[in-house]
């Protein structure tokens, strides 16, 4: 914790070489605690990715080599991708990654729509009862999901929707957070550019999808990455809404692989890599993206 | 665009009630949260069953309650969840912030890869410490190659609790990272340099001006990961198993309602009741951290 302090915490963009208020200790301190942070970084790196690469690494071990050695070893001696074609043959591992990738993409769709709809409803169309709108909005969000997924299952039941891949995507299908970050994005806009469609002729739809829309599209796509996010990790509400394996997403799937061959930590491995693969590499590609949404949406959401 | 609005062009426009526009989000919000929020409430005072109509019974899901051996186990294993979860979750995060604050080479990357805990799933983060937990697992064979010896993490009931609840910090330490990183980003930075030049070291630095000027951004990480912690449900399922572990010992609440209310016979009624102890508590821990907040306030 005092190493971590060594290093005086100033706003990332505080220009460089500017001089010290004391020199107190001079600058070759500094190059010193520059080292200790980055060792202290590699430290937290093999703390958060580690198990990861470790997982990894059990997966492509080969089935003639111990991997319950007392001495781990860390690189597989005889590496492999036998792993993965067997998790193939032990569960229909690539119908839950489609069953998955159906829910996620439809989870992506209708929270974009829905949620710029109403989002727009919200800030910039007036209407009476627009405050209790914004109020059904608010109050949902506040509502805990783990206290109300019995009484979401009996309504599925009552519309016959459980054990349907819709029924897994309902319930989240317009977030209410993400109404309310549409909402908040479409606020900020100025009213004059608006104000002047509206006075070339513009309707409301033209409005909407010509000039608001394209204006608020960075929370746009905050909002569909968190939709593609929440819908492949989900775990509580598939496992109750899905009974016939044959509908299983990969989440559930896994945990059916990890309860019935809880033997075989390699099969269990390679699918767990299947299903962190894809999201590490969306996550990769769009990270910047993740910070102002996490940034945004739990400061202010 | 750029004809002036006629009466006939009007005429001729899609419909345009705001409430089509709002409608879609309220239709589904109205039905798959305010109505099971609302039936929730009204089935705790019924013997609903999920195949057959329930009928008033008053209070008297929540007198079995009280004589439920397995809800107080419940709700003894999620009260623990918080006292052992939100203290780590408020301070660890926060120094991490710190540490990947600075903007020097490569912090970019290290920020992105301590978040990634944060975008895995929770099965998947579940099993892969499961793996290295296992009586055989990884950091067994570590303990035992530095001679102390293989350790039952995951089937003696406390150690199991403790192992969920690393799990639980483990995934968080990026989500919160990122709360506290928007929260130093708006710390004058000339309140450290007053102190320096008054000679506050690096610890008293951080305690007296770094702590106070995010300290609502602490409360706030309290009350978030408070409220998560309460009704924990993955990390506790995965690692103990749908029972629960042991006995059922390291049951929580939301294990607990998943296991009472689902399935074809489940006890929907029963499982409301205790739904309605989840929100209640949930409500009070966040009146509790706001009204800190508020004390505390100058």
């Amino acid at each position: 914790m005092s190493l971590l302090e060594k290093v005086r915490p100033g706003r990332p963009a505080a220009p460089p070489g500017e001089p010290r208020p004391t020199g107190r200790r001079g600058g070759s301190i500094r190059a010193g605690d520059l080292v200790w942070r980055y060792l202290l970084l590699l430290a937290v790196l093999a703390l958060t990715v580690g198990p990861f690469l470790w997982q990894l690494s059990t997966s492509l071990k080969g089935p003639t080599e111990d991997i319950y050695s007392s001495t781990p070893t860390f690189l597989p001696s005889h590496p492999t991708l036998h792993n993965y074609a067997r998790v193939a043959d032990t569960i229909p591992v690539w119908d839950y990654v489609l069953n998955s990738l159906k829910v996620a993409t439809a989870n992506v769709v209708t929270n974009c729509v829905g949620s710029a709809l109403a989002g727009y409803a919200l800030a910039r169309l007036h209407y009476r009862g627009r405050r209790a709108a914004t109020l059904v909005f608010v109050l949902a969000m506040l509502v805990p999901v783990e206290g109300i997924v019995i009484a979401q299952f009996t309504t599925m039941r009552e519309l016959g929707l459980n054990n349907t891949l819709v029924g897994v995507v309902l319930p989240g299908a317009v977030g209410a957070m993400n109404v309310l970050l549409m909402r908040n994005a479409f606020r900020k806009l100025p009213y004059e550019i608006e104000e002047a469609a509206y006075v070339d002729g513009a309707d409301v739809w033209q409005r909407f999808l010509r000039i608001a829309l394209p204006a608020a599209k960075g929370t746009l796509a905050v909002v569909a990455i968190f939709a593609f996010m929440g819908a492949w990790d989900d775990f509580l509400w598939p496992l109750i809404v899905l009974s016939d394996p044959s509908k299983f997403t990969l989440t559930i799937g896994l945990n059916y692989l990890h309860g019935t061959f809880a033997g075989d930590e390699r099969l269990v491995a390679a699918g767990t890599v299947i299903a962190v693969a894809p999201l590490i590499a969306l996550f990769a590609c769009l990270q910047r993206y993740f910070f102002r949404g996490v940034g945004e949406g739990a400061v202010k959401g | 665009m750029t004809t002036p609005t006629t009466p006939a062009r009007v005429r001729r426009q899609l419909p345009t009630s705001p409430w089509l526009f709002a409608a879609p989000g309220l239709l589904v919000t109205g039905a798959f949260v305010l109505y099971p929020f609302v039936s929730t409430l009204i089935n705790s005072f019924t013997d609903r069953r999920t195949l057959l109509p329930g009928r008033f019974v008053g209070l008297a899901n929540f007198r079995e309650l009280l004589h439920d051996d397995m809800f107080w186990t419940g709700l003894r294993n999620s009260t623990l969840y918080i006292v052992g979860v939100v203290p780590a979750l408020v301070v660890l995060p926060l120094l991490l912030a710190l540490l990947v604050q600075k903007n020097i080479p490569g912090i970019t990357f290290f920020r992105a890869a301590f978040y990634t805990p944060v975008v895995a799933s929770i099965v998947v983060v579940g099993l892969i410490w499961v793996w290295l937990l296992d009586e055989r697992g990884l950091i067994n064979s570590l303990l035992e190659s530095v001679g102390i010896g293989r350790v039952g993490f995951l089937s003696d009931q406390w150690l199991l609790l403790l192992s969920a609840m690393t799990v639980t910090v483990w995934k968080g330490l990026g989500y919160y990272m990122i709360i506290y990183l928007a929260a130093l980003a708006n710390v004058p930075r000339e309140l450290h340099e007053a102190a320096a030049v008054d000679g506050a070291g690096p610890v008293r630095r951080f305690l007296s001006v770094t702590v106070p000027a995010v300290r609502s951004t602490m409360v706030l990480v309290a009350a978030l990961s408070s409220v998560a912690a309460f009704k924990v449900f993955s990390e506790v399922y995965l690692m103990a198993g749908p029972s629960g572990g042991p006995a059922g010992e390291d049951t929580t609440l939301v294990m607990l309602v998943q296991r009472t209310g689902t399935g074809l016979t489940g006890r929907v009624g029963y499982a409301s009741a205790l739904s309605v102890v989840v929100f209640a508590v949930t409500v009070v821990l966040m009146l509790l951290v706001l009204r800190a907040d508020r004390r505390e306030e100058p």
